[in-house]
């Protein structure tokens, strides 16, 4: 690999040749905000957040989309760049709404943090805001259009990593937004609801639906978890708050999927507390399952079973493995098949 | 009486939607009645470039022009020039400075400064016959290229020539066409930008109603150059003559051989399509154009990579406007010293602009580059209506900047424009003088450059919004102290970090009037008043009862009622200016110059 | 899968058959998508128009069940047109006399005429396939669940096998499997006639060493398959049943069969997490744990072992799966004394040489994809590079089969199933929000049958076979072609398994839940 070397802030840092001015200070501890930039998407270069100063190079070019190059002279944080970011933090901020007190994404909004590190007041610009619909008619996503910041990462989530496309910009210039094809509700587009659009937007305009008002990010710790809805192997991170699960967001690191899931997966999650659930042993008395203790349950499986393999041999017993159970559990099953009862008497639905 | 006389109608869109088509067949007609069909003939040509007297028509070979021609005049006009010999005299055009007629072309200041060579055949030829283009040595450039120079020597003519893109920026074109070439691959495309969109500009327009094969001629030099097989035209629709004219000529091209497969025997072959825009300004820009023939939203995108490298679908691509491509067969043709000899040492050619705004003569005007505005406004255009005095020029554009009065001695090219805080733009020059307002003509371009943000990126997004909203208030008397500092800042940044050159250059009217006319935005914030008198919220009417006649038409005539006094109880007349709507009407009602503007 | 995931957007050529990616597999589908968007080309073989159809360069509307005479038919054209890969033929393959020889009589017309799809297709098709640098068969039910689905696959091994797409990054035969954990299920032996790492139980080395490791003695026969299961139930020689995490009388086919078998067993144990319709008839329920209360892994589709991790303690008085079945086994006798999931996959690895290097700790954020032979071993990304399993590639001649039972006077409509996006299996039902988006069976029938029977697209109509009948809304589209009803098998209000075909295939007993006779009349 190629490698070059440049100067950022006056320091001397090695990249290898291809990597962006962003990557470059990034792989060197060096913060720069980004609203448009996400790893897993093609740069489109366009909240400008991300803007520094280059020795010899016009205008302040932003450095999502600009190679670093042997030789380059790259200041991040002088005052000019400074300046320029904070003009264009207060131009977001003065079109958006300062409900942050309520906001699901309080805690975890790029915005916020930006603009209370650039110490923006949201008082330079008065005018006009927007004032759109919020789109909540699906169980999904809840899509508030008037914190948009128009990124454009839900479009390119929706494109590149979905492969659907159902969203883009529409209108033009103050008035322009995003959307599904004519300004439609989601439910009434196209839309799979994978939820990826959700899972790169950095302000409150799309929101996990089913986690609003449970938990702030704060609060909330993220476990791992393989997805349990198909043989894809998604790997995504439940939420948990106070020992509940309020929700799934996307793990980047996830190695077969990274931020991409599909409605089951991202929103299937609420079958956990499904009022269907069976919470306590039940047996059979008098025709009708009744709740019952654990050991006198197991007691008379046991029991029971023993007898059928006294009786009849080990062969009249058999047993139904599950394609949805782990690893693990399928072991012991089969142990349990093979070396308790005697039998080989075991299968699941291996073929569907 | 000479034989083989022409009527040159100017059938251009300004002269079409002024009535010029049927006098063409009213002229027609009374050659016909007059058994003159074998002597006289009459062309519906593209733009004169006099559109400001249209309908116009010159009687060649004596080069006469006649402006405003109505259907009425034809008779008295073909009675005159063909049976007569005379002139009628009422429809030359009068010159305003000696204030006599001027019969012929060559003594007219409009046309003397000009120096034609994109527009050679504008207003001279039927656009809608090859055989026209080609008996003024059209084609002539293609068939030199492909018969005796290899593409890289005619990259380097070109690049030799010193030819610079119309389109705004003056990147050099041969440099440009370079870079596409060395990209490898299996496809190029070459792309006519003709996506003129400055409010004011048509350039493009005439060229194209009026000379298409130049265009399309200059295309194929260019991709045999390149190395390219396929091109478009990427024209808004809202030029539907010009497309007319353009599909004509293409067609006429293929059916010729100039156009096609193995062009002229040679082995090289070109295709040529037409792809209308659907207006918006944003797709002239280059990446924003490809967008929308891909059938994407018109926006653009970060570069690079540049279109030389990742263009249309992803190929090498090379774009150019109108009148650059149109330069390309004259440099063929003639060569690039010939070329060279035109314009300044780093801005070679001639540049054509439409001259707009408070200025005699308005028109489309080609000279070279180096000329300078005050010859452009004073002797091409006639100086400024009505005998006003001169306060502006809006050079450039939206995107361009205002320059004042000192600078009118400025040569007219690409570095000299720049330095000053303007552009050459595609060529816009509007004329402005004492009675506009300098901060309203900003909010203007605003109001333009703010509709026409695609909305990609945030600066020009939100910014050209808040700067319109500041310039607004400005305009309204609502200014405050820190808005000149929060404008200049914000216009700043935007210029700074916009992604595409409609932001970049989107703060430029800003920029240029806060440089040369702050005292006109003081005024407005510190004073609450327009200089200019322009700025309706800031204005104050009154009336001098020492001048006052007492005549009561001011109040007669007010349409709120606001105005009231009384001849017969001596009550002098006062304007209630809560009830005032500032609409002027009682200044024009007054014989005696006594309600006066403040 | 011989390949992994992610080696699909980088693919040039797919050759998707009877896989609905898009549904049953949806990020797989986004992946396909993603190699779309650089270039590559699709191949799409299903008589419905899925999505992938849609953004296919060749699609293939084959009749179903003719998927062997498409296959056949293919190869015919590759040979014609010398598309062949001789040096993989010879290197690394037997057997492929025969299949030229029976892929003679399979000519374009001929499978045209069979299949339904037109000859330029087909023609298309081969040329795309077998031209590619690297060419990539994805299948999934579609192949599978037909009584020839043996052969089906088999056929599409000795496709690749022609030509020479096998055993390279993004070029391999890739069975997408449809349950989260079937993969693991049977990589754990939880078969009749296999232990962990599918090593048989009737190989008397095998045999031995798991005897040793368990320190019991084991029967070296195997066992029932699960149709085999019902039929020795209702003769009484199977008497006792311990059902695990299943739903058979919902996604078995033939569920009235299925339920006669339940009903007729002495003993019947389901454990499960909610009261399905199995449990319902069973003698004991015990509720086990969603995959949010336990911590173990899961095998996917490409052999990747990956982290199940518990976030919250299993609701109510439930317990994890592993932990009821380690009681049970000790209050019979045998202690299973494992302190942990991990313990237990310390075992695994100890007794599966393709587990052999799987450690929970190991596995970590981004699993490993087994063979792992050792503790080093990185995992295997595609299978079959330079050699076979069993050494040389056998080609082996495959003929036309039709399915068991197809539409006739009675049952005019040709039942196919299938999954769909909004749900998986039988228990996102459960889940409340899916259920609000997707809360009932759409069964989807052309609007030509719809017309003739005079129906109304919504309209609740009754679907029956010879099996069994249920109620239905209908979906009028031309997604199925005439004569075909498409179902899925997430309804409990309209459980599509009392419809199908119990008839199965001879050498896996998958049942043919892809074709068979239905009549659909107005309620």
């Amino acid at each position: 690999m190629e490698w070059l070397t440049l100067t950022i802030d006056g320091r001397e840092v090695s990249v290898p040749k291809g990597t962006t001015v962003l990557d470059a200070c990034r792989m060197n501890n060096i913060p720069i905000p980004t609203l448009c930039h996400a790893p897993e998407l093609t740069s489109a270069g366009a909240c400008r957040l991300c803007v520094v100063q280059i020795e010899g190079m016009r205008n302040l070019p932003p450095s999502c989309v600009t190679q670093a190059t042997q030789g380059m002279k790259v200041e991040t944080q002088n005052p000019k760049v400074r300046n320029a970011r904070k003009v264009i933090l207060e131009l977001l901020v003065a079109n958006h709404p300062l409900d942050c007190m309520t906001c699901q994404k309080m805690g975890d909004c790029s915005l916020a943090e930006y603009a209370y590190d650039y110490g923006v007041t949201g008082e330079v610009y008065q005018g006009e805001k927007r004032n759109l619909p919020i789109d909540s008619g699906n169980p999904f996503i809840l899509r508030d259009q008037n914190k948009c910041i128009l990124c454009g990462k839900c479009i390119k989530a929706c494109s590149e990593i979905q492969g659907k496309s159902i969203l883009d910009f529409s209108h033009r210039g103050f008035d322009t937004q995003v959307g599904p094809a004519f300004n439609l509700p989601y439910n009434e587009s196209d839309c799979d609801f994978c939820g990826s659009c959700v899972s790169v937007c950095p302000v409150g305009a799309l929101v996990e639906k089913q986690m609003v008002g449970k938990g702030r990010p704060w609060e909330v710790s993220k476990v791992q978890t393989t997805c349990p809805f198909c043989g894809v192997g998604c790997n995504f991170d439940l939420n948990v708050k106070d020992g509940k699960v309020i929700g799934v967001t996307s793990n980047p690191d996830a190695p077969v999927n990274g931020k991409a899931l599909c409605v089951k997966g991202r929103f299937g999650m609420d079958m956990i507390y499904s009022d269907n659930r069976v919470t306590t042993p039940l047996i059979r008395k008098d025709g009708v399952l009744v709740p019952a203790e654990w050991d006198e349950a197991l007691d008379l499986i046991a029991t029971k079973l023993g007898e059928i393999k006294k009786t009849y041999g080990p062969n009249s017993i058999a047993a139904l493995s599950s394609a949805h159970c782990t690893n693990e559990e399928n072991y012991l099953m089969q142990k349990f098949m093979r070396a308790v009862i005697g039998t080989n008497n075991i299968d699941h639905c291996a073929r569907t | 009486m000479a034989e083989n006389q022409r009527i040159l109608v100017c059938a251009g869109t300004g002269c079409a939607s002024s009535g010029a088509l049927p006098i063409i067949d009213v002229l027609n007609n009374e050659i016909k009645r007059q058994g003159l069909e074998k002597t006289v003939s009459v062309v519906g040509t593209g733009c004169q470039g006099f559109c400001e007297k249209g309908p116009t028509l010159v009687i060649e070979p004596q080069q006469i022009l006649y402006t405003r021609v109505t259907e009425e005049d034809v008779a008295e006009i073909i009675e005159q020039e063909f049976i007569k010999g005379e002139r009628v005299e009422r429809l030359l055009l009068v010159d305003q400075a000696t204030q006599k007629p001027v019969s012929s072309m060559g003594d007219i200041r409009f046309f003397a400064k000009q120096h034609r060579i994109v527009l050679h055949n504008c207003g001279v030829i039927d656009p809608k016959k090859i055989e026209e283009y080609t008996a003024r040595d059209g084609y002539k450039g293609i068939v030199k290229a492909l018969k005796g120079m290899s593409p890289e020597e005619v990259m380097e003519e070109v690049k030799k020539s010193g030819l610079r893109g119309r389109g705004g920026a003056g990147f050099p074109t041969g440099l440009k066409w370079g870079f596409c070439r060395q990209t490898p691959s299996d496809k190029k495309y070459i792309i006519c930008n003709a996506d003129e969109g400055d409010p004011g500009a048509f350039m493009d327009r005439s060229v194209l109603e009026g000379d298409p094969h130049s265009v399309i001629e200059g295309m194929l030099i260019g991709a045999y150059a390149i190395g390219a097989d396929e091109g478009y035209v990427y024209c808004r629709a809202e030029y539907p003559l010009a497309i007319k004219h353009l599909g004509i000529a293409i067609k006429q091209a293929e059916e010729a051989g100039y156009l096609g497969d193995n062009i002229l025997g040679s082995g090289f072959n070109f295709h040529l399509k037409i792809f209308e825009g659907a207006g918006a300004f944003v797709c002239g820009e280059e990446t924003a154009l490809m967008a929308s023939i891909e059938g994407k939203r018109g926006m653009p995108r970060v570069r690079p990579p540049f279109p030389a490298v990742s263009g249309l679908w992803g190929k090498p691509t090379n774009i150019n406007n109108v009148e650059t491509w149109s330069n390309i067969p004259h440099i063929l043709r003639n060569g690039a010293e010939w070329y060279g000899q035109f314009g300044t040492e780093k801005s070679k050619g001639t540049k054509i602009f439409a001259l707009t705004g408070k200025v005699n003569n308005t028109g489309l005007v080609e000279v070279p580059m180096g000329t300078t505005l005050r010859e452009i406004i004073f002797d091409i255009g006639d100086g400024i209506q009505g005998g006003k005095k001169f306060k502006a020029v809006q050079i450039g554009g939206p995107s361009g900047g205002c320059l004042p009065e000192d600078m009118l001695d400025l040569a007219v090219d690409y570095d000299t424009l720049t330095q000053a805080g303007a552009m050459v733009g595609s060529g816009g020059l509007v004329i402005m003088d004492e009675t506009t307002c300098m901060v309203d003509i900003a909010r203007y371009f605003l109001n333009f450059s703010k509709k026409e943000s695609c909305g990609k990126c945030t600066p020009c997004r939100e910014g050209t919004t808040r700067m319109y909203e500041i310039l607004d208030r400005i305009t309204k008397g609502e200014g405050k102290e820190e808005d000149l500092d929060t404008l200049e800042n914000l216009a700043i940044t935007i210029k700074e970090t916009s992604l595409c050159g409609l932001g970049q250059f989107a703060p430029s009217p800003i920029l240029a009037t806060l440089k040369y006319f702050r005292h006109e935005y003081e005024a407005h914030i510190h004073d609450h008043k327009c200089p200019a008198h322009n700025c309706t919220a800031l204005l104050s009417y009154s009336i001098d009862v020492e001048k006052c006649k007492m005549c009561s038409l001011c109040a007669k005539n007010c349409p709120t009622n606001c105005i009231s006094g009384d001849k017969k109880t001596n009550t002098p007349y006062v304007i209630d200016e809560e009830k005032c709507i500032k609409c002027g009407t009682c200044i024009e009602k007054c014989k005696f110059g006594a309600v006066t503007r403040a | 899968m011989t390949n992994s995931i992610n080696e699909i957007p980088n693919t040039k050529v797919m050759f998707v058959i009877g896989s609905n990616a898009t549904e049953a597999h949806p990020v797989i589908g986004t992946k396909m998508k993603q190699a779309l968007a650089k270039g590559a080309k699709l191949i799409v073989a299903d008589p419905r128009r899925i999505d992938l159809a849609d953004h296919s360069d060749v699609w293939l509307r084959l009749r179903p069940g003719t998927d062997i005479a498409l296959i056949n038919g293919i190869m015919n054209i590759i040979l014609a047109n010398g598309w062949e890969d001789r040096e993989f033929i010879e290197e690394r393959t037997e057997g492929f006399e025969k299949v030229r020889e029976a892929v003679q009589k399979y000519t374009p017309e001929v499978v045209s005429k069979v299949t339904g799809v037109p000859v330029e297709n087909l023609v298309e098709a081969a040329k795309i396939y077998a031209t590619a640098e690297r060419a990539q068969i994805f299948y999934t039910l579609g192949i599978t669940e037909h009584t020839c689905g043996t052969d089906n696959v088999m056929s599409l091994a000795n496709l690749a096998m022609l030509t020479g797409n096998i055993g390279k990054e993004s070029s391999g035969v890739n069975p997408m499997r449809g349950q989260n954990n079937v993969q693991g299920a049977c990589d754990m032996g939880a078969l009749p006639d296999v232990y962990p790492g599918y090593q048989k139980v009737a190989n008397p080395e095998v045999q031995a060493k798991f005897e040793a490791a368990w320190g019991v003695p084991l029967d070296p026969n195997p066992g029932f398959m699960i149709p085999d299961m019902f039929e020795a139930a209702v003769s009484k020689d199977l008497r006792a049943l311990y059902v695990l995490g299943e739903d058979p009388v919902i996604t078995d086919a033939d569920a009235n069969h299925v339920r006669k078998g339940l009903q007729a067993l002495d003993f019947l144990v389901v454990q499960e997490i909610f009261l399905s319709e199995t449990a319902k008839l069973a003698d004991v329920v015990l509720p086990g744990a969603s995959y949010a209360e336990k911590t173990g892994t899961f095998s996917n589709t490409e052999r990747r072992v990956q982290m199940v991790n518990q976030a919250i303690k299993p609701i109510g008085n439930a317990k994890t799966d592993g932990e009821i079945i380690c009681e049970l086994a000790t209050r019979m006798g045998y202690p299973f004394e494992y302190q942990s999931s991990e313990e237990v996959m310390q075992e695994i690895a100890k007794l599966t040489p393709q587990f052999a290097g799987i450690t929970h700790e190991r596995l970590g954020t981004q699993g490993l994809q087994w063979p792992v032979p050792h503790a080093e071993h990185p995992g295997t990304k595609f299978l079959h590079e330079g050699k076979f399993t069993r050494g040389k590639g056998q080609f082996v001649a495959i003929e036309n089969q039709l399915p068991a039972e197809l539409p006739d006077e009675d049952y005019p409509l040709l039942l196919s199933t299938g999954r769909k996006l909004s749900h998986y299996n039988v228990f996102t039902q459960h889940s409340p929000s899916l259920e609000i988006h997707s809360p009932e069976e759409l069964a989807e029938i052309n609007p030509l049958d719809a017309k003739q029977l005079g129906l109304e697209d919504g309209e609740q109509v009754k679907v029956a076979s010879r099996r069994g009948e249920l109620k239905t809304k209908i979906m009028i589209t031309e997604r199925v072609p005439v004569g075909m009803v498409f179902m899925t098998l997430h309804y409990f209000d309209s459980p599509t398994n009392v419809l199908t075909n119990g008839a199965y295939d001879k050498v896996t007993k998958t049942y043919e839940y892809k074709v068979c006779g239905v009549k659909i009349s107005k309620v």
